[in-house]
């Protein structure tokens, strides 16, 4: 079964949802600014660092060894946790999760608990799950609880109210903490959202959290953040629920030493974030009494099985690839329609939920390689779109019935494979090109082609066949050498 | 065993058929030729420690072992402390005189009474020099998480020999308190902050508004 709910509408499609992001001005000042800010701190602090290729694939081996081992460190992780005296839960999907999870809050009859900032109870839609239940989730984020307050989705995974400014904030906060009196600098906005949740940190007895890290011999997990509200929930209730994606565990304590300097610095571009704290279980007499973790697996098998997809689950969740790639720069993140946006969400989701429900997203890219560079755990994402284009033509040819067999598209490449496969046919297509080009060609340029094909020139010219070809040069050259070596 | 377990086992299983079954996670090569140990010279690795407290806006002052007491008092009192927590183990000769001590023994405070303080003094286990990190790792005078967490300012004194010059000193280090004892973990680089809003960074958000540290040199 295909988990659905990482997708947040059935997804419109990216070039029409993309469209409409386009036409608005201040979501793109809002973004453009924001991405620029944050690429040249991430480039500043990895200059710093003389070692950082070899980080790079340090990070990207332990990622391999831990995925082609991974049933054996989940059961080693589970054997770490339980002897650290916390409770394990095993979900297949969000549903499953779900349930769990509000199981455990019934149990302690709970009507309250809070959150720390976690995409993967995004993805599981917990909030919503728990509602439904009765029971109230305050997001202690401070983007998050700008998101949850304004009834939105997240636009960026680290930052995710990266696309409101200061003054929509504002008005927010007046109008839904009751705050009479507010000015739009973020250091008074920030103290707003203190006041408003420091009662709720000393007081609910129940909170959830995901998962930075999960060390598989020792049962410790770890979260990064900034704020100091993770380390709240993570401190002060009495019971402690985390969710993690099965691909966040590493084998070994050591092993933070490569991802402790990757991933802040990819992240939010500091040497390290204000806080990072770890735990192993239950610690007597210091934090949480009672410690479930949630192993969530929502199709994270699946992609495992694809040997060149496989790569995706090495993310860490950093966002570099989203603030170096120029479509997201333009787009922003809800164009994406997934929990998961950018570069990572273009290969993510649609292998989470099967690419069948989200086929748009492999298109949303120009494939400039940015991402790749910059990602702290190597994943080829560019390599994986195009394997994933693949896939997404192979199934309107196998599913689309009638319509997806004549697809023009669909008509015109398979045309032209076998055109390609063939030399009589590719050079017969050649001098009909160059016979039948001439009442487009302008100035050496085809600047308008007929038809379909007019959505290639619609933003670029296209070169004129030349009249000479590369075969036509190499044959008359190899005469010319012929003739004077008799 | 659950349903579920087994059912997500058996799918990592079948979804990993081009590993061999021969294979020992070992077997996956993970080379690991970046640096794991600093050659800065320790005046220096002080500089450094302290250049990148300051860059994220935390206080730092450098002290003789003598003169940290006296310190400790002026930097409670420039900040107007006037109820200040301990950790049961922190030494009594720190504590400041003309300020009220709540001592977390048997971490018996509550977290009204952290909320209500003025401040948290504490010592810590490691420095960091290369990203201007503290690391408590609920060790002695460090005391528990919630003491240094809840009150507003912290005040931490960090021996100049405990700091290290790379991440990886510090994760080696803190091996034996985490395989061996199962003890939390909190690294701290600068005051709580935020960059939620149009990526601007504005310290002090839930946790300690301001953090001052005292860098004891011989």
């Amino acid at each position: 079964m295909r988990p659905n709910s990482v997708v947040i509408e059935l997804t419109p499609k990216f070039e029409k949802a993309a469209k409409q992001a386009l036409e608005n001005t201040q979501l793109r000042r809002n973004m453009g600014k924001a991405t620029q800010t944050i690429r040249a701190k991430r480039a500043a602090v990895v200059g710093e660092l003389p070692d950082w290729q070899a980080l790079r694939e340090a990070g990207r081996a332990i990622k391999e060894r831990t995925l082609r081992h991974l049933d054996h460190y989940l059961l080693q992780l589970e054997e770490s946790v339980k002897r650290a005296g916390g409770h394990v839960h095993w979900a297949r999907d969000a549903s499953e999760a779900n349930r769990i999870i509000t199981n455990i809050v019934r149990v302690h009859q709970a009507r309250e608990v809070i959150k720390i900032k976690s995409l993967t109870t995004d993805e599981i839609r917990l909030n919503k799950a728990l509602k439904e239940a009765g029971i109230t989730a305050t997001e202690t984020d401070l983007a998050e609880l700008i998101i949850q307050l304004a009834g939105e989705h997240s636009s960026h995974i680290l930052v995710p109210a990266i696309h409101k400014n200061r003054s929509e904030i504002r008005e927010l906060f007046m109008r839904t903490l009751g705050v009479k009196e507010l000015s739009d600098n973020p250091k008074d906005l920030a103290a707003a959202a203190r006041a408003y949740l420091r009662h709720k940190f000393l007081t609910t007895p129940v909170a959830i959290s995901g998962a930075n890290f999960a060390i598989a011999e020792s049962g410790t997990i770890g979260i990064v953040e900034s704020e100091g509200n993770g380390r709240m929930c993570l401190t002060l209730p009495k019971v402690l629920i985390s969710v993690m994606g099965i691909e966040k565990i590493l084998p070994t304590w050591q092993d933070l030493e490569v991802f402790l300097q990757l991933l802040p610095r990819s992240s939010t571009g500091e040497r390290m974030n204000p806080y990072t704290s770890f735990w192993t279980g239950v610690t007597r007499d210091d934090g949480p009494q009672e410690f479930h973790l949630v192993l969530l697996d929502n199709g994270r098998s699946q992609v495992l099985a694809d040997e060149i997809g496989r790569q995706t689950l090495n993310c860490i969740r950093c966002s570099a690839c989203l603030n170096i790639c120029p479509v997201y720069e333009r787009t922003g993140g809800h164009a994406y329609g997934s929990v998961y946006p950018g570069p990572i969400g273009a290969i993510l989701t649609p292998q989470l939920v099967g690419v069948e429900h989200a086929s748009s997203l492999p298109y949303a890219s120009s494939l400039c390689g940015a991402c790749y560079e910059v990602c702290p755990v190597k994943i080829n994402i560019p390599e994986v779109l195009v394997h994933l284009r693949a896939k997404v033509v192979r199934e309107k040819q196998d599913h689309g019935g009638l319509k997806g067999k004549l697809d023009p598209e669909n008509l015109a490449m398979q045309a032209m494979s076998r055109m390609f496969s063939n030399r009589v046919a590719y050079e017969a297509a050649q001098r009909m090109g160059q016979k039948g080009q001439w009442p487009m060609v302008k100035d050496g340029y085809i600047t308008s082609l007929p038809g379909l094909l007019g959505g290639w020139t619609a933003m670029r010219d296209l070169q004129a066949l030349p009249q000479e070809t590369f075969r036509d040069w190499w044959r008359k050259r190899k005469k010319q050498e012929e003739k004077a070596s008799e | 065993m659950s349903e579920a377990r087994e059912a997500i086992l058996a799918r990592i299983r079948s979804a990993l058929h081009d590993v061999p079954p021969s294979e020992q996670p070992q077997d996956s090569p993970v080379k690991r030729d970046y640096l794991t140990q600093g050659s800065t010279e320790r005046a220096q690795l002080i500089e450094r420690f302290t250049d990148r407290l300051v860059d994220y806006k935390a206080k730092v002052r450098h002290v003789s072992a003598e003169e940290l007491a006296a310190a400790i008092a002026q930097s409670c009192a420039e900040h107007g402390v006037k109820r200040l927590v301990v950790p049961s183990d922190l030494p009594q000769s720190w504590w400041p005189s003309d300020v009220e001590i709540l001592v977390d023994r048997d971490f018996s405070l509550s977290y009204d009474e952290l909320d209500r303080s003025d401040g948290v003094l504490t010592a810590c286990a490691i420095g960091v020099a290369q990203t201007g990190t503290i690391i408590l790792d609920s060790g002695e005078a460090q005391g528990r998480r919630a003491i240094s967490l809840v009150p507003d300012y912290h005040l931490c004194v960090v021996r100049a020999d405990q700091i290290v010059d790379l991440v990886p000193e510090a994760v080696s280090n803190l091996r034996s308190a985490v395989l061996d004892h199962r003890r939390p973990i909190t690294f701290i680089s600068g005051p709580s902050a935020t960059s939620d809003i149009e990526l601007n960074r504005v310290e002090g958000v839930h946790g300690p508004r301001t953090l001052e540290v005292l860098i004891v040199v011989s």
